[in-house]
């Protein structure tokens, strides 16, 4: 499956997240590198939605709906820097 | 200006189709009016949502292809097993209407006091996002110079060929190429960015958008050449995506 990146997901975080987050500094949890999210590597074509950590392949956020519900497990990222919108 | 784009509510709202142009035999550009138009930003995108009478939804992405204080405009190609993009590309008329969401997108984004110089590299429809940018210079009146290096199959796969066509652009036909052809034949290669990038001292501004795997070589050679990697900004799609 071939890879797109942040700037595909950016309306699923808008919604998620309640602002812009494809400039978030998001540190991954496997070789805590940081960048924004929108440079992460994102996997479309499964049951949700998958971002990885474009240098160590570490998954950073996991995003599936359920029956209405939007689930997101972020728990492969270490740290989130929130963009500037969100004071 | 910046903030009525980056926040606030976001939520589907239909999106009414006024003008419909074949770019190339498999690119369309659809003209739309949107109730409550926020404007949007050079760079950003919309995501299009279709449903089937029995409930399935399909999103996509596209790339709006005008510049800020314009209608929206987004420019789609059509793949073959798409689930979105054969309705848009041959199915849609004028008054037609769909779902659309946005805009949105903070990242791949140039506005006139970024500066520059801006080098810009794309990859088929990856120009979409190109001819925003190119437009919002131009009608912003800003002195930063720029320049395009746009990948084609063949020319007839050029979208925008007569707006595309003046010195700011350089063209390159992978696939063939007509009699005469003067521009160059291969794919964007390191010795291709040597010769039409910016120098990396000039400390250029770069966005590179196509298909995943141009996008990866073109960004991995700028820093090469000596490009900061923080100023080179980089927009994917691939076989299930839009733009």
């Amino acid at each position: 499956m071939e890879a797109l990146d942040g700037n595909a997901i950016a309306g699923v975080l808008y919604q998620v997240f309640g602002g812009e987050m494809t400039t978030a500094q998001a540190e991954c949890g496997g070789c805590r590198t940081r960048g924004p999210l929108a440079e992460c590597k994102v996997y479309l074509g499964g049951p949700g939605l998958v971002v990885r950590c474009r240098l160590c392949h570490n998954i950073g956020i996991v995003l599936v709906e359920v029956r209405g519900m939007m689930c997101v497990d972020v728990g492969g990222l270490s740290d989130v820097e929130l963009p500037a919108w969100r004071w | 200006m910046a903030g009525t784009a980056l926040r606030g509510r976001l939520s589907w709202r239909v999106a009414t189709v006024t003008a419909v142009v074949d770019e190339t035999p498999r690119v369309r550009s659809l003209q739309l009016d949107i109730p409550d138009w926020p404007g949007h930003l050079a760079g950003q995108h919309v995501d299009v949502r279709l449903a089937t009478e029995d409930g399935y939804r399909a999103e996509r992405p596209y790339s709006i292809a005008s510049a800020p204080g314009e209608a929206p405009v987004i420019t789609v190609e059509r793949l073959e097993h798409g689930e979105v993009s054969p309705y848009l590309t041959e199915d849609v008329r004028p008054g037609d209407a769909f779902e659309i969401r946005g805009p949105i997108g903070g990242y791949f984004l140039w506005r006139p006091d970024d500066g520059g110089p801006l080098f810009l590299a794309a990859g088929g429809s990856g120009v979409a996002p190109m001819r925003a940018i190119l437009r919002h210079r131009r009608h912003s009146m800003s002195k930063v110079k720029a320049r395009l290096l746009y990948s084609s199959r063949t020319v007839e796969d050029i979208i925008y060929r007569a707006e595309l066509a003046g010195e700011e652009v350089v063209h390159t036909l992978t696939r063939a190429q007509p009699p005469g052809w003067t521009g160059y034949t291969r794919r964007v290669d390191a010795g291709v960015l040597r010769e039409v990038a910016w120098p990396a001292d000039e400390q250029p501004l770069a966005f590179v958008c196509g298909p995943t795997s141009f996008v990866e070589s073109v960004a991995g050679d700028l820093v090469a050449l000596g490009y900061a990697p923080g100023r080179i900004k980089t927009e994917r799609f691939g076989a299930t995506g839009g733009r």
